[in-house]
């Protein structure tokens, strides 16, 4: 038998597989029948006339809405004798609209090439005369190969309509000027502008004072935050694991107790301890003839408080951790040390700290991070108050976020808020950088075993 | 030196003894405050001189005046909170089984995808959600809290991701040989041993819908749809300075039962949390 009998449709000059390709490109799944496989094509050429379909019904059209944000705004039309209100192009919505529409287009396109190579894949198995697999075999593959995919599947779906379709559209808004009181849709239309928001940001007064000021405190914030509760916890931990202390159990336990409350309780019920007039915490200082502090009506005062607050909220956490490391050091480090006469001062120096630091670097890192993102702490329990005259929209507590919240949803500054998320994303993703290119964990991670 | 040693317990001790007053007290002080007589956040002494279960009862009452359905808020927060730990934690696990038993093509991008949307503040996309849940017709639902919560609980796979890391590879390879499908392993090999991350990432998410209060604020319109965090923040905001009581037996509610589980299950915990600081 020659080989003309077995390839019967493999034409001089074009291997079938590039045949498959272009009918592929051509058409989608027009290779994959070439190819013989009937339901794999069919199902290829369903997806695409569907998506041809509401291409040209509706996703062209959003497509470009993405571009020119609507050009009617509402107005008032004269119908008949009387006038009446006609709602204009939202460009808000049709900016959504947009993206789900350029999202598709993505995928879509993602999906299309990978029928070209997949047609021509399967022909060059062809043309080496190896068999092709049925669609049951496919069927099967998906269950060994392709597992990791089915697992993935919908936690991907999720992750792109509730994540990042929504973050792409709040960077898109830093580019726009939707913002109170001028450009709210349905009212009025949004524009692209460019970096416009950012220059405004620095150079207008009112805002680059807000801004300057937020962001120093936010910073001083979260290193005095992660420094006092890290330290903390480590005291704490070390107090507990201190020789001769018995009851370790109980301490613990106790110790973990602020950790255990859900946070937002503990932050409102904070908030009345330090109420200024009945709070309970100055009636005591009051009785011992201190006078009450101003816990959160001074902007002194109230920083103080927050940081006080935290404490109390982050240091168990940090307390678990070096637990978990101090049992995990060697003992006979100590034992050796105590042979050599080490006192008990040096064997915390020269073994307990180096050890612990080295272990929960990371974890800093991480805390530090998370405390410029630290919305709960600060809006429960002061709200960014007390008010700052000189602020726009913010208080003397106010961190970059809660301010962002303050923003979006008291004053419709939407495109200030969303400028301000990028530029917290920005310091962020440039302090995680740092931390993932020195934890060797991610990059050794298959070494492990 | 003995008596250097004493001194040095003794001083211990005290701080010990100190540390627990500070961890004690505001909950001791929030949970007396609900039993006292009155409505005010002024006491004389820590310890009422007269105690009443009167705000608890309220809260379980209709009041004419107050607009304080606490039983149906109770109600709705229970749902969310237990549907979304049962979803949340099957996205979370299958997620992090995947990422970390499998490699395939994209596995790195997908990683550094989540590790990437980990640094923008989480409610960076709230106007979004609200546009796209608007447009699906789920504004004012529970529904649309358990969907929003799930969606999300991927980008949280690390802490379990690192604990399937440390199950050894030779089990399962064992079993392929023995003719298993990657689902049989995934049911009888891995799940039995991972008992300890399935329980700490379902008290989290479960703890996560239960004090959640922006986006629940933002989706849940109408007041007999909200959920425990949220009245409770406008109780603070609109009656705490009148209703101070009320507002104590209201939080000692919510506040109990995740107390108590956090208290029981402080093992797991512990485990979990420094499982997810060494792997990062």
């Amino acid at each position: 038998m020659n080989k003309a009998a077995i390839h019967p449709k493999r034409t001089a000059g074009m291997g079938s597989a590039a045949i498959a390709a272009v009918l592929s490109a051509v058409v989608m799944g027009l290779g994959q029948m070439y190819n013989r496989q009937w339901a794999k094509g069919a199902l290829f050429l369903l997806a695409g006339l569907v998506s041809l379909y509401l291409i040209l019904n509706g996703l062209a059209s959003n497509m470009w809405g993405l571009v020119t944000l609507g050009e009617q705004p509402a107005h008032m039309e004269k119908v008949g004798r009387l006038y009446r209100n006609v709602p204009g192009d939202h460009s808000i919505f049709m900016m959504i609209y947009g993206l789900v529409a350029l999202l598709y287009v993505i995928l879509l396109a993602c999906f299309y090439v990978a029928n070209i190579k997949d047609a021509y894949r399967i022909g060059k198995q062809r043309e080496r005369g190896q068999k092709v697999n049925t669609f049951r075999d496919t069927w099967r593959m998906l269950g060994d190969k392709g597992f990791p995919y089915v697992l993935l599947a919908l936690p991907t779906i999720g992750v792109l309509v509730f994540t990042i379709l929504p973050i792409v559209f709040m960077v898109l808004m830093a580019f726009t000027n939707y913002s109170a009181p001028d450009h709210i849709p349905p009212k009025n239309l949004v524009d692209w502008v460019g970096f416009r928001t950012f220059t405004n940001l620095v150079t207008l007064e009112a805002w680059s004072h807000t801004f300057i000021g937020v962001l120093t405190w936010t910073i001083i914030w979260a290193v005095v935050a992660t420094v006092t509760t890290y330290f903390g916890g480590i005291l704490v931990a070390l107090l507990i694991e201190q020789q001769g202390i018995r009851f370790k159990g109980f301490w613990r336990t106790l110790f973990i107790l602020p950790y255990a409350i859900p946070q937002f309780i503990s932050l409102l019920v904070m908030r009345n301890l330090l109420n200024y007039q009945f709070g309970p915490v100055n009636q005591y200082l009051r009785m011992l003839g201190m006078g009450g502090v101003p816990w959160l009506n001074d902007p002194f005062w109230a920083k103080v408080t927050v940081i006080l607050v935290n404490m109390w909220i982050g240091i168990p956490v940090s307390m678990i951790l070096v637990l978990g490391v101090l049992t995990a050091i060697p003992r006979d480090l100590y034992e050796a040390a105590e042979v050599d006469g080490a006192t008990g001062f040096q064997k915390f120096r020269n073994i307990t700290m180096p050890f612990v630091l080295f272990q929960t670097a990371p974890i800093l890192i991480m805390q530090f991070a998370g405390n410029i993102n630290n919305f709960n702490v600060i809006f429960l329990l002061t709200n960014g108050l007390p008010a700052n005259g000189d602020y726009a929209y913010a208080g003397s507590t106010d961190l970059l976020v809660t301010w962002l919240y303050k923003l979006t949803l008291d004053n419709q500054r939407y495109n200030f808020a969303s400028a301000i998320g990028i530029i917290i994303f920005i310091i962020i993703a440039a302090f995680s950088l740092y931390n993932y290119r020195r934890s060797r964990s991610f990059k050794e991670e298959d070494m492990i075993q | 030196m003995k008596k250097k040693r004493r001194i040095k317990l003794t001083i211990s001790y005290v701080l010990l003894v100190l540390i627990a007053l500070a961890c004690i007290y505001p909950a001791l002080w929030i949970i007396l405050s609900s039993f006292k007589v009155g409505d005010s956040l002024y006491s004389e002494t820590l310890i009422p001189q007269k105690l009443t279960l009167q705000h608890y009862a309220d809260l379980f009452r209709s009041q004419s005046d107050k607009d304080l359905p606490y039983v149906k808020w109770y109600w709705n927060t229970l749902k969310v909170a237990v549907s979304s730990m049962v979803l949340g934690t099957l996205v979370q696990i299958l997620t992090a089984y995947a990422m970390s038993r499998f490699r395939f093509r994209g596995r790195q991008t997908m990683m550094s995808v989540i590790l990437i949307l980990g640094m923008f503040p989480g409610f960076m996309s709230m106007i979004a959600v609200y546009v796209i849940l608007l447009q699906m017709n789920l504004l004012n639902s529970p529904w649309a809290l358990v969907l929003v919560y799930t969606s999300g609980a991927a980008l949280g796979m690390f802490v379990a991701k690192g604990f399937f890391d440390t199950i050894p590879r030779a089990l399962e390879e064992s079993a392929l040989l023995d003719g298993a499908s990657h689902f049989q392993i995934f049911r009888r090999i891995i799940l039995p041993l991972s008992t300890p991350i399935i329980t700490y990432i379902a008290i989290t998410t479960f703890t996560g819908a239960w004090v959640d209060f922006i986006f629940a604020r933002l989706i849940l319109r109408s007041r007999e749809n909200w959920t425990l965090a949220v009245g409770l923040y406008e109780l603070v905001n609109s009656y705490s300075s009148t209703e101070f009581t009320l507002f104590a037996a209201g939080s000692v509610l919510v506040a109990l039962p995740i107390t108590i589980l956090y208290m029981f299950l402080q093992r797991f915990l512990v485990h979990g949390l420094t499982a997810g600081a060494t792997k990062g």
